[in-house]
């Protein structure tokens, strides 16, 4: 008996010496073990974590982004709910679908010296319309472009703390706090851009403080960072600067603009002047020089961008189309656009779903791990994903 | 009837109690005595009950109907239909019924003029009682040669005490009627016959088996052959009616949009959910609802009812069964109580000071 207890100890021992000397043999012996592991696991996720390879044979399957690329790509513009996920699952997965599989096949075979193309993700409440665009947005990102995202454009439109009177036009206004939040994001994603991209234009933002033609973008962010009274302006600058160099033909960079819950550009906004009377959309710095960036008179880059409800002013929640949303004014900028539906689940993509959070461990109710329990979350949230994230988050 | 100067207001509930329209201050002098219970004398039944036959023929002749063959329920509806009223509780509404169930039953003389009383039993003090005794127990002694056993016991029980007074026309004790039952059951006890069965079955109370009461609603079928089944339901002011058919899609429409935009919050989708996922059926019909009045919650509620009623046709007796104990095909009586004065609502008093 003892012996045998001997034996025991002895052996972790032995597997060390061994690998040691001989540690080529024990790799290959690992990399074997491996193997098999990932093959069970491939029904709802799939190894290929670039998306430009992404194809229909990935539908419905989950690929991990690196943290590598989320940090800088997404700094804080995710959705709240999703980055709790991020935190507790220690993961960033994200579910390969159809409207975002076919707006990166446009992307990849767009014609990039006509004018920029408009992509709109519309769609019910809490089907995935922020997540394909983030989808999206990671595969320009792996391609190397510039992207410009403003995670929510509701956020500029409502619930204002400073509001100064503009320095360029008087009739506009300045929202020093976003822009210096958007400027700092802008920064951290578009690292390696920001020394190559020089500027062609002199802009002086005070008698003393000028930035010249030919300093990097660099400059002109920390500019507007350390100067917050003039970072509204800073931002129409950048916009100005990439829309016009993106089209140039020496150029080596493509723009991607992402904006999410575009409606907020033409509709209303609940920041009120010191008079008590609303402020038009129009007459914010922010808004008005991202609408400029909207039009498609540039080329060399996409518009990607997502309709929303949720955030939106005075509109019903039952308004989910491109029509209502953008109203009249929107929809004659915006047109022509690409419209992309986002459904709900479809049931292999319910399924997949319902096998990940499994995987994780997030459904601990004994009855969810049941084929009724399956059956009463499909009621329950009639394939819904953001409906269906929730339910389970009480599990 | 209707010539009187009094208004004579029939409650079933006591003994007719006529107030004075227009009174003097002696009619108004407060009774400083015990009430007595009122006893009417039997030429006054007799009265009453004339009058009523009267008045009958001429509520009918009022209606346009034929006074003789003028029944209860027409008598009723008629009343209804010249008195509305719109008080909450039916026992305080105008009614006309014959006197016999109006004025409470009242025992007749018990003795003739020269003093004598009639029945045998009546130095006892409690006469029907022990005539009622006396006779099943000599029901009892008689042994029957033939043994036929009884049936129908199973759906009846026996008359409590009070409907056992109300049948004696005479108080009885509790110990009374502990030998008494004591007593029926000795003599259902021995092999009897159809006609002590009868006597027997004289005081049982019939209980209606509850799963009688249930309709189902019909199965019926549509062009493309699909089974599909309707019911309606109601809780509080929500009125619903469902379609559920037999598809094989899991798909719900409530007034035209999906379910889910019509109950956001996840309580009601449950309380949908409920029927289905007791029984087992969820992936199986396709559900077309309307519901309309209420709130969110009681909409929800008038669902559901009118999903476990649409269920029944699809299901066996025993499932229905269980349906009907899980408490899903009873609909829920509770409405709101009105406000009464002098409170700030149904229950809530005013607070209260000390001074």
């Amino acid at each position: 008996m003892s012996l045998h207890r001997l034996a025991f100890r002895l052996r972790p021992t032995v597997t060390r010496v061994r690998s040691l000397h001989s540690s080529g043999f024990v790799q290959q012996q690992e990399a074997v073990a491996v193997e098999p592991e990932p093959e069970s696991l491939s029904v709802f996720r799939t190894q290929e974590k670039d998306p430009a390879c992404h194809s229909d044979k990935h539908v419905g399957q989950f690929y991990t982004l690196s943290s590598a690329h989320v940090r800088p790509l997404f700094p804080d513009s995710l959705p709240w709910r999703y980055q709790q996920q991020m935190k507790t699952f220690n993961e960033t997965c994200i579910m390969v679908r159809q409207p975002a599989l076919e707006v990166i096949s446009y992307l990849k075979k767009a014609d990039y010296s006509q004018p920029a193309l408009r992509y709109v993700f519309y769609g019910l409440k809490g089907t995935g319309k922020t997540m394909s665009l983030c989808h999206t947005l990671h595969f320009c990102y792996t391609q190397g472009w510039l992207v410009l995202h403003v995670p929510d454009a509701h956020l500029w439109v409502k619930n204002c703390k400073e509001l100064l009177p503009s320095s360029y036009k008087s009739s506009r206004f300045d929202q020093p706090l976003q822009a210096t939040t958007w400027l700092r994001n802008f920064k951290i994603t578009n690292e390696p851009f920001l020394s190559k991209i020089k500027l062609k234009e002199r802009y002086v933002w005070t008698k003393r403080e000028s930035t010249e033609a030919g300093s990097s973008l660099g400059e002109l962010v920390d500019q507007g960072i350390s100067r917050i009274k003039s970072s509204s302006d800073v931002v129409g600058a950048v916009m100005k600067e990439l829309r016009l160099q993106s089209d140039q033909p020496g150029a080596d960079f493509r723009l991607a603009v992402a904006v999410d819950g575009v409606n907020a550009l033409w509709g209303r906004s609940t920041i009120k002047k010191g008079d008590k009377t609303a402020v038009d959309p129009e007459e914010l710095t922010l808004v008005y020089n991202l609408r400029k960036l909207m039009k498609n008179d540039w080329s060399g880059g996409a518009v990607i961008t997502t309709l929303s409800q949720t955030g939106s002013l005075y509109h019903p929640k039952s308004a989910y189309l491109p029509q209502d949303l953008l109203g009249e004014r929107g929809f004659d900028n915006m047109d022509p656009f690409i419209p992309v539906s986002v459904p709900n689940y479809s049931e292999k993509e319910f399924e997949s779903c319902y096998l990940y959070y499994m995987d994780r461990n997030w459904l601990q109710h004994p009855q969810s791990r049941t084929e009724e329990g399956k059956k009463e979350l499909i009621f329950l949230c009639n394939m819904n994903p953001s409906m269906f994230e929730r339910l389970c988050g009480h599990l | 009837m209707f010539s009187h100067a009094r208004l004579m207001l029939m409650n079933d509930s006591s003994a007719a109690v006529s107030l004075q329209i227009c009174g003097t201050p002696a009619l108004r002098r407060k009774n400083l005595g015990p009430t007595v219970p009122e006893t009417f004398t039997a030429e006054f039944i007799q009265k009453q009950v004339e009058e009523f036959e009267i008045g009958k023929r001429h509520l009918a002749n009022m209606m346009g109907e034929d006074p003789e063959n003028f029944t209860q329920e027409d008598i009723d509806r008629s009343i209804a239909y010249l008195f509305p009223s719109g008080l909450f509780e039916k026992r305080a509404r105008p009614l006309m019924k014959h006197p016999v169930e109006i004025f409470p039953k009242q025992r007749a003389m018990q003795w003739g003029p020269d003093g004598r009383p009639f029945h045998f039993l009546f130095y006892t003090g409690k006469q029907a009682y022990y005539s009622l005794m006396h006779v099943s127990a000599v029901r009892l002694s008689k042994t029957n040669p033939l043994p036929v056993s009884c049936s129908a016991l199973g759906t009846s029980r026996w008359l409590t005490k009070e409907e056992m007074e109300a049948l004696l026309v005479e108080p009885i004790s509790r110990q009374d009627y502990e030998h008494f039952i004591q007593l029926m059951e000795r003599l259902l006890a021995m092999p009897c016959c159809s006609v002590e069965q009868q006597f027997v079955m004289s005081h049982r109370q019939q209980l209606e088996a509850q799963s009688m009461h249930q309709v189902v609603p019909p199965l019926q079928k549509d062009d493309a052959g699909v089974n599909f089944s309707t019911a309606e339901g109601r809780r509080k002011s929500s009125r619903g009616s469902v379609v559920v058919r037999d598809c094989g899609a899991g798909r719900l429409t409530v007034n035209g949009q999906d379910y889910l935009h019509y109950f956001p919050v996840l309580q009601d989708r449950e309380q949908l959910m409920f029927p289905l996922q007791f029984c087992g059926l969820l992936g199986r019909f396709d559900l077309d609802c309307s519901v309309s009045g209420g709130g969110r919650s009681s909409q929800a509620g008038a669902l559901r009812l009118a999903i476990s009623r649409a269920l029944l046709s699809f299901l066996s007796q025993s499932e229905g069964e269980a349906m009907r104990q899980a408490g899903l095909l009873t609909p829920d009586p509770r409405v709101r109580e009105r406000k009464k004065p002098g409170q700030e609502g149904a229950r809530r008093k005013f607070t209260w000071k000390k001074r």
